[in-house]
């Protein structure tokens, strides 16, 4: 079909991932910080999509079903905690929380 | 089908950009959700149609939906956009932006070694779902077990005190 | 009967462990059985060795017995051996009786103690280091008992551990001993280097073989085993720990302090006889310390108000005749006087604890008074016991001990009219301070009320010692008398006979009279001055001289104050002085660099999970150029 050279590929995945970690390093907010891991595992995917479509194999895929089911999990986890936090700090800021300075 | 790739992977990157700039958090995830299709797009371009699908369908339709009905039942007021605000100073942004692009330099550096591919070979869905049950049967029970662990945790986590919940739609007015 | 010797000092040592093990879980009547019984079963096994020895003696009049290899490493043997002569079976005789008595008198003097069995454990403890101290075939082992009592006299003296006044004492004692100790180890050291050997008989053969009288190498040998003996014995210049180890509880002065651990130096020259025999000069030296000694504590005697100190000082003087006598050669008269003096001053030691215990727990003579009526049994004992320390002529012990001395102090080769002089105006001096002793505690106006009356425990002890302290004499009568030599008979078989000078030799009667004329003298001039007319006496040491010398008397010479500024202050200043050294600063500068580590890597710990994404990030930046770029 196409004939895409995997670098770039694997660019596209690199880039959109620091973008995600850019996201959780600038951004304050809890939801922003969930929404870029979900960017930084999405990108993860992507890699091992690309690797899997550049043999031919369904291994690829496969991983990205995993990655997909743990970024399931994750999330849904993820958001109780995020409104327990809420309830708890009155506040969606991720500094709020910082009791177990040293 | 070069086209659709490129073209896609520019739409991704573009959106991945506003959703970590965008105040308002729901413009970031609606702005998520482009990226996500953008990227299911760019499974279907490289020969991976079951997995665009299911990016369409678990990670479009099921997380960020979930993220959506969570952010709503937040019930932020116009206050959250002013926090966005300042907490998202002009100064902020340099340190993160420094080392996410030292390690693009290093991701660059490694990625472009010169593997240069014929064409893709389109993997079938049929392939995938063989694949899937035979050799990583395992690892389906495995995530199976994780999901189970998720909603056992989300139920617990997300639950309430009895008077808590009195508390909780009165706050939340 | 011999081969039972092992058992005499393993008996006590049994005692020991069963009592340091489960002392304070069984009741004080099985402690007081089990630590009394180890020590009384030791004496019936002496006794019963010493008829088997006197029966039947072994040849040479020596036993020896070899119970195993200590060291063997290079050269070097040494085995732990025991060696049983004459001498050393007057000195287990003396040692197990007397330490029998006094574990009685202590189970009832004790009773109301904490710490009641680790007592009867050190007190065992002692007593087996002691019998190992005498019995010792070697130096070597003989070390070992040697600081084995000096343990035990740290134990002890400290005893009421809760007092810290109690613990300097005990470490004052266990550090001037030390310096005894470490003199002697050093005079092991050269012993063993130039004669190839520490076992004592084998010893004294190759010395007297090789080293000719007067060497420089006999006479450094002699003088740091003197050295050691002094530190045991506190003569001169190591006597100021004595007085102060009256700290301990009274039946631990009456035993370690006055009956056996303090004569030790005195066995220790005994035993190695033929050494001193080698550098006459350390022997005369011997006779001078002795001499100085015994006067010098005379006179602090004569001005201490508290009982037991007045015993501490006089037994330091007591010693010093018992070195006066191995100093001018009469070396079983000082074994003799060593005996009598065990007897009576274990038995004034006794006595004045129980004054002690009966007054409530006071020390001081002039709060004492009129104690004659009201504790028949010990004034009698008592006054035993100090007739049998002045000397009082005939009917006592320390008579026929004490004149033997003085006669053989005149007439020996070594001996002369200044030794004799000495010894006799040591004589005046004790009768002196012992009647005052007598006078104020048991004549006079009662200043205290009794409280608390000796039971059957407490007063058997007495009236055996005060039978000896009578009897313990008869063993040696002088030719005046009856001429009846049995002690230094026996003693002959070990140790050499005294040295008869060539000068002029009148006749021991008329010493004897001059003796027993000083003595009565004494105690003529004690009943006058503290009895009958009291007020001189007090005049004078109102009066400026009499004020200063009373003090410097009191103080036992000077030798606490001069000890203190000559080596205890320099010493604290030096270690005061280097209390911010180089090795200091290296280990204050590790604890400074971990306090530092820690308030700088905390910083990194903010608690923000955003920092801590960074964190991971600049991590993994860094692994992977690592990875990538090298």
């Amino acid at each position: 079909m196409t004939s895409v050279p995997m670098e770039h590929g694997l660019v596209l995945a690199g880039l959109l991932f620091v973008l995600g970690l850019a996201g959780v390093l600038m951004r304050r907010n809890i939801v922003f910080i969930l929404m870029s891991i979900e960017i930084m595992l999405n990108a993860a995917g992507i890699a091992f999509v690309i690797a899997g479509a550049r043999w031919g194999q369904p291994d690829g895929q496969i991983m990205f079903i995993f990655i997909l089911t743990m970024a399931a999990a994750e999330v849904s986890v993820g958001l109780a905690l995020l409104l327990q936090f809420y309830h708890k700090f009155k506040t969606l800021d991720a500094d709020a929380a910082r009791t177990m300075r040293g | 089908m070069n086209a659709v790739f490129y073209l896609s992977s520019f739409v991704a990157v573009l959106s991945t950009l506003m959703v970590i700039t965008r105040m308002n958090v729901v413009h970031a995830l609606l702005y998520l959700i482009v990226s996500l299709l953008a990227v299911a797009l760019i499974f279907f371009s490289l020969g991976a149609p079951f997995v665009a699908a299911l990016e369409v369908i678990i990670y479009a339709g099921a997380i960020m939906v979930l993220f959506v009905f969570v952010i709503m039942m937040l019930n932020l007021g116009p206050q959250a956009a002013r926090h966005e605000r300042q907490w998202l100073s002009p100064g902020i942004w340099k340190g993160p932006a420094v080392l996410s692009m030292i390690l693009m330099a290093e991701f660059l550096f490694i990625m472009t070694k010169g593997y240069h591919v014929g064409s893709v070979l389109t993997v079938e869905p049929k392939h995938v779902g063989i694949a899937l049950f035979g050799s990583y049967l395992l690892g389906v029970e495995l995530a199976s077990m994780l999901l189970l662990a998720g909603i056992v945790g989300a139920y617990y986590l997300g639950r309430r005190d009895d008077d808590g919940r009195a508390q909780r739609s009165r706050r939340l007015k | 009967m011999l081969e039972l010797l092992s058992l005499i000092p393993m008996l006590p040592f049994a005692g020991f462990l069963v009592l340091i093990l489960i002392g304070s879980r069984i009741s004080r009547t099985a402690v007081a059985v089990i630590g009394t019984g180890a020590v009384g079963l030791a004496a019936a096994v002496a006794i019963a060795a010493a008829i088997g020895f006197i029966a039947s003696p072994p040849s040479g009049y020596a036993y020896a017995q070899t119970l195993w290899t200590w060291i063997e490493v290079g050269g070097f043997g040494a085995r732990a051996a025991f060696y049983l002569d004459a001498l050393s079976l007057v000195m287990v005789l003396v040692i197990t009786v007397v330490g029998f008595l006094i574990h009685l008198y202590s189970a009832e003097f004790m009773a109301t103690e904490e710490g009641y069995g680790r007592f009867f454990a050190y007190m065992n403890l002692f007593v087996g280091s002691m019998l190992i101290l005498v019995l010792a075939d070697n130096l070597l082992f003989l070390y070992l008992g040697w600081e084995g009592v000096g343990l035990c006299s740290y134990l002890l003296i400290g005893f009421w551990y809760r007092d810290p006044a109690n613990g300097y004492a005990a470490r004052k004692a266990f550090i001037v001993t030390r310096i005894g100790d470490a003199a002697m180890a050093v005079g092991l050291f050269v012993l063993y280097r130039n004669l190839g050997t520490l076992q004592i008989q084998e010893l004294l053969r190759r010395a007297s073989e090789n080293w000719p009288v007067g060497s420089g190498i006999a006479v450094a040998a002699a003088a740091l085993i003197l050295a050691g003996a002094l530190g045991k014995s506190a003569q001169l210049p190591l006597q100021t720990w004595l007085p102060d180890a009256m700290a301990g509880p009274t039946p631990v002065s009456a035993l370690i302090h006055a009956a056996t651990m303090v004569t030790a130096g005195v066995y220790l020259i005994a035993r190695t006889n033929l050494l001193f025999a080698l550098a006459p000069a350390v022997q005369s030296a011997v006779a001078a310390i002795g001499a100085l000694t015994l006067l010098l504590a005379g006179c602090s005697a004569l001005a201490q108000h508290d009982i037991k100190r007045v015993l501490a000082y006089s037994t330091i003087s007591q010693i010093g005749y018992m070195f006066l006598a191995l100093g001018v050669g009469a070396w079983s008269a000082a074994i003799f006087h060593f005996m009598t003096h065990a007897f009576f001053k274990a038995l004034l030691f006794l006595c004045a604890g129980v004054v002690i215990n009966a007054l409530g727990h006071e020390h001081n003579m002039f709060r004492m008074g009129g104690l004659r009526r009201d504790l028949p049994l010990t004034f009698w004992t008592f006054l035993i016991g100090s007739a049998s320390l002045s000397a009082l002529p005939l009917i006592d012990a320390g008579f026929y001990s004490k004149d033997l001395i003085l006669w053989q102090a005149w007439s020996s080769e070594k001996g002369g009219p200044w030794l004799w002089a000495a010894g006799l105006a040591g004589a005046l001096l004790t009768s002196l301070y012992t009647f005052r002793m007598v006078f104020i505690t048991f004549f006079g106006d009662k200043k205290t009320a009794i409280a608390v009356r000796p039971g059957t425990l407490m007063t058997i002890p007495l009236v055996i010692l005060a039978f000896f302290s009578v009897a313990g004499g008869f063993v040696e009568l002088p030719e005046t008398f009856l001429d009846f030599h049995l002690l230094s008979d026996f003693l002959k078989t070990a140790l050499p006979a005294t040295p008869v000078g060539s000068g002029p030799v009148h006749g021991e009667l008329l010493f004897q009279v001059i003796a027993s004329a000083v003595s009565l003298a004494g105690l003529f001039a004690a009943y006058l001055f503290f009895l009958r007319r009291p007020g001189p006496v007090e005049v004078l040491a109102e009066k400026r001289l009499g004020e200063r010398l009373r003090r410097f008397w009191l103080s036992g010479w000077g030798f606490d104050e001069l000890y203190d500024a000559l080596f205890v202050r320099p010493f604290l200043w030096v270690a005061r002085i280097s209390k911010g050294d180089l090795f200091d600063l290296i280990y204050d500068g590790v604890a400074w660099f971990s306090a530092l580590l820690h308030k700088t890597l905390s910083l990194t710990q903010t608690g923000k999970v955003r920092w801590y994404a960074m964190s991971i990030l600049i991590g993994a930046i860094i692994a992977l150029g690592v990875t990538v770029f090298l």
